[in-house]
């Protein structure tokens, strides 16, 4: 559907569309926008329970730091590769963009299966439940598992997103086409990074 | 049956055999207000009219995402399905008020609802996968796909006002989201995220919903008011009154509405220091919305005023929307709030601005549009018959309701009689009652006149109403692509009737510069 009515909006031009190359790149900032709203008080919420908490413990002493900054690190390069494959579309390098889109894709599934192994560790090791805490206040699980399985529900579509996004480019002529595709792919891309950015600040750093 | 049970407590109610209890009072209650604001305001308002409507306004062929849009339609019907099977399942539907207050909601023992409250947040949840499709196509596609010479500022302002309805939507569904997940896995999981003894918060659900519900009132209520300014603009024979300042009031509303939503905590614990700057910008969002009705009013001011059922039902709906408005002021500063707080006083508040808009709004647009939409006109007489019945028979029942709460009544209770001071009021109750039952009485002829117009009415022409707009170039019903040759261009502002100097009455937004005489 959408390719007939691209084809149309070809012939009948329109009044000063604001992308006028996608419809679906201004599509993806709304949806963007309503997405922040959601981890904004995901964010907020956490803020306050925490400074309403008396035996809040330190976050570091319970979850560690040190795989976390790695993740955070791999997850920062996903995006930097993320930038090479559309950089490579760009140009029409066909076998660049495969090669730093398949890295992409690595990043993230390596960034879940680093985070299935902590909340492994966590929940069998340390016995950090949803509901029960043996570090002090309860909702310290709750909020941890609530904000990272969240996270992670959204770099585990990203992951499925950048895979279809690899074949449908896979399978088209023009690189031209693909561009959009590809960019806005990397718009999610680049704003599930930054949400983990802010995550990892919040959650485990402070 | 909500009624009866006010008027008559404890007796058998006709046409269901048995009386109902203060259980059953509670879930009939709350699904009430769950299926009018979720599954009758916003699909009627915001999705049909939003479809239906902006393509053929703004000169497209379709959405611009027409899969996600078949993939909303479809969602909500899942959700609408999920919330009728709650009314099956064991210990009856969500019984908790349909704002879900934790922590009555929290916990299964607190209501007796088992599965539910559970069904409830899912249908609720689902609802707003949809409307999130939905909302992201409403807002990419006039932003994107306007034919040539449709600049923003000549759009229509019911496609201004769906857009503002969509981004309040977008930017305010996030946060319940996250709170109706809250709420689910404190009631099956364990965790205590609103309930005090596991260390939690309930205000912080009542933030979180209340966050979502205030701008969700405008959701509701701006693609009403977009409908009633085509109407009243095109009925009046005058331009709309402020064209860019009625855009511009709006979007002053839009972020306004971010920063009142604890007004409707004036008394749950919120810290009293913060009740003062609620009850200011409370109030002060009633400037914008005061400003647009002025521009209704002015547009009619001088008009030659063509008083069809659809212009009946806009004109009525504003002036009952100006009764709620007014009536808002008073819930809107926090002292007299503390006195009419949770009593019928607030319950004929909202029923007034939302009636006004969701029914009154919603039956003019439909008045209004339905020879696009079939291709057939309403009857007119039995149209006016239905508006003057509504009407009527809407102040009988919401009149008297602001009384009760003066008076004192609850909201809320199942049984009026067992309150020494509410006892004395058991005869205006009675009234209401009675009344109410004539409202739904009166909406016979509507069913007939729509279903039968269908078939026997009048054919339409392509604009029956001469009106400006692109939707009325197009045959009626469209076909298939909103055109049948190339999408007409667009030369002028909307609503240009009663030119100076021109000669026709009239002058549609395709019509060429050059070709006005």
């Amino acid at each position: 559907m959408s390719q007939t009515a691209t084809m149309e909006h070809a012939v009948e031009p329109a009044e000063t569309p604001l992308t006028p190359e996608s419809w679906g790149k201004t599509g993806m900032w709304i949806f963007l926008a309503g997405d922040a709203m959601s981890f904004g008080t995901l964010l907020a919420g956490y803020a306050i329970i925490r400074s309403s908490s008396t035996n809040w413990p330190v976050p570091a002493n319970v979850l560690g730091i040190s795989l976390t900054a790695f993740m955070t690190f791999l997850l920062i390069c996903s995006s930097v590769t993320m930038v090479k494959s559309l950089d490579a579309i760009k140009n029409g390098d066909k076998s660049g963009f495969r090669k730093f889109m398949g890295l992409t894709i690595a990043g993230g599934l390596i960034f879940l299966a680093l985070q299935a192994y902590e909340w492994n560790e966590l929940i069998n090791h340390k016995n950090l439940g949803l509901s029960e805490n043996p570090f002090g206040a309860r909702l310290f699980g709750t909020t941890f598992y609530m904000i990272t399985g969240f996270h992670g529900m959204h770099v585990t579509g990203g992951v499925i997103y950048l895979a279809f996004v690899l074949a449908a480019v896979h399978k088209r002529n023009y690189a031209g086409d693909c561009y959009n595709l590809v960019e806005n792919v990397g718009l999610y891309w680049h704003f599930v990074d930054l949400v983990w950015i802010l995550v990892f600040t919040f959650v485990y750093l402070l | 049956m909500i009624r009866w049970q006010l008027a008559y407590p404890e007796t058998e109610i006709p046409l269901f055999g048995r009386p109902i209890g203060p259980d059953e009072y509670n879930a009939f209650v709350t699904m009430h207000g769950t299926i009018m604001v979720f599954f009758v305001a916003m699909p009627l308002l915001v999705a049909a009219m939003g479809n239906f409507l902006i393509p053929l306004m703004i000169g497209a062929r379709d959405m611009a995402f027409p899969r996600l849009n078949m993939m909303s339609v479809w969602v909500l019907a899942v959700a609408s399905l999920v919330l009728l099977a709650s009314f099956f399942v064991e210990a009856g539907p969500a019984a908790a008020g349909w704002t879900g207050y934790p922590p009555l909601s929290a916990r299964i023992e607190y209501t007796g609802v088992e599965y539910g409250l559970d069904l409830w947040i899912l249908a609720l949840a689902l609802e707003f996968a949809s409307f999130l499709m939905g909302g992201i196509n409403f807002l990419v596609t006039p932003i994107n796909l306007r034919t040539r010479g449709m600049s923003l500022f000549r759009l229509p302002l019911i496609v201004w006002m769906i857009m503002g309805a969509s981004i309040l939507f977008l930017l305010s569904v996030g946060p319940l989201i996250a709170g109706a997940v809250f709420l689910l896995l404190d009631r099956n999981l364990g965790t205590s995220f609103f309930l005090a003894e596991g260390g939690g918060d309930p205000l912080l659900w009542q933030h979180l919903f209340w966050f979502f519900g205030h701008p969700e009132v405008y959701v509701i209520l701006l693609p009403a008011a977009g409908a009633m300014m085509e109407i009243i603009s095109t009925f009046s024979r005058k331009t709309i009154f402020g064209y860019k300042s009625i855009i511009y009031a709006v979007m002053i509303a839009g972020v306004l509405s971010f920063l009142v939503w604890a007004h409707h905590q004036f008394i749950s614990g919120l810290d009293p220091r913060l009740a003062m700057p609620f009850s200011i910008t409370t109030i002060l969002i009633s400037v914008p919305f005061a400003f647009i009705i002025f521009s209704m009013l002015a547009t009619m001011w001088g008009g030659s005023i063509w008083l069809t059922t659809p212009m009946w039902f806009a004109v009525g709906g504003l002036s009952v929307f100006i009764f709620g408005g007014v009536t808002g002021i008073f819930n809107g500063s926090a002292p007299v709030d503390i006195y009419i707080h949770d009593t019928y006083f607030v319950v004929a508040h909202f029923h007034s601005t939302l009636f006004s808009t969701v029914f009154l709004g919603g039956f003019a647009a439909l008045y209004y549009w339905y020879p696009k939409m079939f291709g057939r006109m309403m009857n007119e007489f039995w149209g006016k018959v239905h508006f003057w019945g509504t009407y009527i028979f809407f102040l009988l029942v919401f009149v008297p309701m602001h009384l009760l709460g003066v008076g004192g009544m609850m909201r809320r209770i199942a049984d009026p009689s067992k309150y020494e001071f509410v006892k004395e009021l058991l005869p205006m109750n009675e009234f209401i009652t009675v009344a109410a039952i004539g409202l739904l009485l009166i909406q016979a002829p509507f069913v007939f006149n729509f279903l039968g117009s269908m078939f026997v009415g009048k054919k339409a022409s392509e604009n029956p109403w001469d009106a400006t707009t692109l939707e009325w170039t197009t045959p009626s019903p469209p076909p298939h692509g909103n055109w049948p040759g190339a999408i007409p261009a667009v030369h002028r502002p909307p609503y240009e009737y009663a030119v100076p100097g021109v000669s026709e009455e009239w002058l549609p937004q395709s019509r060429p510069e050059g070709a006005a005489s």
